[in-house]
């Protein structure tokens, strides 16, 4: 069930009150919003603004900027493949092209059934092991064409278990 | 009691290493068996994770790389009792050759112990540093480190002595607030060792931004954390509270009266809060638009006061240097370039891993000794060197010693000591092309020649790559690199060039391969 505009008001508002009082507060308050949320609404940026004593379009802006943030709902799982240069040579392209291909999806999209949002990533430090995927919170090393199908039928199964459960 | 250690580190644990520690628990009270796991940090032989080491009274015995499906045949050949009779069996941890090798300053405490034990970091000479920082004034730690000759290892290789010279002598405009502010937003690709770093010795960064802030006279720290590095994120925090609770942070420092207090800070998956000025902005809550120079950071920093932004691995150094003494760091190195610096083997390489060493080796023998050539067993190409924005080298440069100057001369940068090795199959006009969509990318925007400079050059190289008017096309790509150079306020749009040209002027092959040929290769 989607959020109602009350509910999602009063969770921006509670994360704005509990950081409000760091310096520089409001890139943590825009992480704070997309981890309890999703994403960020645009119907909060005006609330944000307001706290912060900053124009809507100064918070716009500063959404827009940052690769991570979003401002619609996405897919369960956040799929991220590195197309940075260690990987790049150790074959992402092709990983790259394989992923879209068998997800029917492009980057910035979600699967049809709401499971799989894929974004690319540069670089997450994993270059050694190339190539990288990140899932989550968590790092896939060495991840063939194959693997990454194995990888995205787990999500896929985990999501039936929730379903039924 | 059977001690085993399995690494936390996030390239063991992308390699299968939390299934291998759950494997090792089931067996051993399948057994009864009493075992303590202790969950370390890495060594950094990335090759080998995950490795696993068992306690021995000669000392710790590893094996690597042990994969999930390794491990149950491993266990039932006796690994709790250190088999030596197993195909992975590596003998002694410190006596593998690829680490025996290494001078390990920085990376020291790596993979020794669990990362967020206050206790093993003190016992393995933690805040030996900071105990002998806290009996001198904010100059005479300033002259410490302007006499370790230690330069920054975020890339820029700026003389560290001198900026916080700088932050130390600079008037904040309240009277009282500096901040330190560590660069941890590591996002070259083939660069791992900051994280290394954090997720394998926390307490050393927090120790030395500790011992910059009484050098300068800073109250507030920030480590301002690239969001892709999740693991180092919830080790940084535990290792601040625990830190705190030691009376190590916050007031009073060891009973010294001294206040320093630290926050991690996460970015947002943008590629140019690398660049400091673009960090303060971020860290302020804004856009990361690049701030043009004077003021220095250093004078008009974090909320425009006197800031000291350091990379990681340059803050990471300094309780060396204070607990043994700038003398001891100084003695080692080449040239200019005085200490070690992190190597770090990437990309398609057979031996993958952080290799720490003093300046001066050649990068041939780097490839060769530690890398052990390419990982798909094919002739080595080209070897990118300092991340997306260093220059790829053909093999007739790689006989360049490791050091920033002799780096210079070759129209190439050394930086933060990233390599990335590509073997024979690479077109180097598509990395060409990629480093120019990096940047459309990755660009701030505020500069013209950058933000539209670098759209122009991916389709300038298309237009290359697809034999239209190529040869004017690539006269037009040189005039658009030199702008970018001479119109670009920092690294990103000024830089960006360095691997285009590199790769026009070593592999000049791949950019005139005519489309017909290339169709043929497609279709063969």
């Amino acid at each position: 069930m989607p959020l109602t505009a009350e509910q999602i008001s009063t969770e921006v508002k509670r994360s704005i009150d509990k950081l409000i009082a760091k310096p520089g507060a409001l890139l943590p308050i825009l992480h704070d919003i997309q981890e309890t949320l999703g994403y960020i609404p645009p119907d909060s940026v005006p609330q944000i603004a307001k706290a912060l004593n900053q124009s809507s379009a100064e918070i716009h802006g500063v959404i827009t900027f940052y690769h991570q943030f979003r401002t619609h709902p996405v897919g369960k799982h956040n799929v991220e493949i590195c197309r940075a240069e260690a990987c790049q040579a150790m074959g992402s392209r092709t990983l790259e092209r394989h992923a879209k291909e068998s997800l029917g999806i492009d980057y910035h999209q979600t699967t049809g059934d709401g499971a799989i949002f894929l974004e690319p990533v540069y670089c997450l430090g994993n270059c050694a092991c190339s190539p990288s995927v990140r899932i989550g919170d968590r790092v896939h090393a060495r991840v063939t064409p194959d693997r990454f199908d194995a990888l995205m039928e787990e999500l896929r199964t985990d999501k039936l278990e929730v379903l039924n459960g | 009691m059977v001690k085993v250690y399995v690494p936390q580190d996030s390239t063991a644990k992308a390699l299968g290493a939390d299934a291998v520690a759950a494997s090792i628990q089931i067996f051993a009270a399948t057994k009864g068996i009493e075992l303590e796991l202790v969950r370390n940090g890495s060594r950094g032989i990335f090759w080998l994770e995950p490795l696993v080491e068992v306690e021995t009274p000669t000392g710790r015995v590893a094996y690597g790389p042990v994969m999930d499906d390794q491990i149950d045949s491993l266990l039932n050949a006796g690994l709790l009792d250190a088999t030596t009779d197993s195909p992975l069996y590596l003998g002694l941890t410190e006596e593998i050759p690829y680490l025996a090798r290494q001078q390990r300053f920085t990376f020291a405490r790596a993979g020794i112990a669990d990362p967020v034990c206050f206790d093993s970091y003190k016992a393995q000479g933690g805040y030996v540093g900071l105990t002998n920082a806290l009996a001198m004034n904010g100059q005479a730690i300033v002259d410490e480190v302007k006499t370790s000759g230690l330069r920054g290892r975020g890339g820029a290789a700026f003389p560290t002595g001198i900026k916080w010279q700088t932050v130390h002598d600079a008037q904040p405009t309240d009277g009282e607030t500096k901040y330190i502010v560590c660069n941890a937003d590591e996002g070259d690709s083939g660069t791992f060792a900051d994280r290394l770093a954090m997720e394998a010795d926390p307490y050393q960064l927090i120790e030395g931004m500790t011992i910059a802030g009484l050098a300068v006279g800073a109250q507030q720290g920030y480590i301002y954390l690239r969001s892709e590095y999740p693991d180092a994120h919830r080790i940084l925090n535990e290792a601040i509270s625990n830190a705190e609770a030691a009376g190590y942070l916050g007031e009073n420092i060891s009973g010294s009266g001294r206040t320093f207090n630290l926050e991690v800070r996460l970015g947002a998956k943008a590629y140019i809060c690398g660049e400091e000025t673009s960090l303060l902005e971020s860290l302020e809550g804004k856009r990361g638009m690049v701030r043009a120079k004077p003021p220095l950071p250093a004078i008009v920093g974090l909320f425009g006061q006197p800031t000291i932004v350091n990379n990681v691995l340059t803050l990471a150094a300094v309780p060396f240097i204070l607990a043994q003494g700038a003398q001891a760091y100084a003695d080692v190195g080449f040239g200019r370039s005085r200490g070690t610096l992190a190597f770090q083997l990437a990309g398609n390489i057979k031996r993958g891993g952080l290799v720490e060493l003093a300046f001066g080796l050649s990068l041939k023998e780097l490839l060769e000794h530690f890398g052990s050539g390419t990982y798909t067993g094919r002739p080595m190409r080209a070897v990118q060197v300092g991340g997306p924005l260093g220059a790829y080298l053909p093999e007739s440069q790689w006989d360049t010693p490791l050091d920033y100057e002799a780096f210079a001369a070759q129209q190439a940068v050394l930086g933060h000591g990233g390599v990335v090795v590509f073997d024979d199959t690479v077109d180097m006009s598509e990395q060409a092309r990629f480093s120019m969509e990096f940047c459309v990318a990755e660009s701030c925007g505020k500069c013209t020649p950058c933000r539209i400079g670098s759209t122009r050059g991916v389709e300038v190289i298309d237009r290359i790559r697809a034999n239209q008017n190529r040869e004017a096309n690539m006269e037009l790509l040189q005039d658009l690199c030199e702008t970018m150079v001479d119109g670009s306020l920092c690294a990103m749009g000024g830089m960006t060039p360095f691997p285009v040209m590199s790769a026009v002027r070593h592999f000049g092959e791949d950019f005139s391969r005519d489309t017909a040929t290339q169709n043929e290769e497609v279709s063969a």
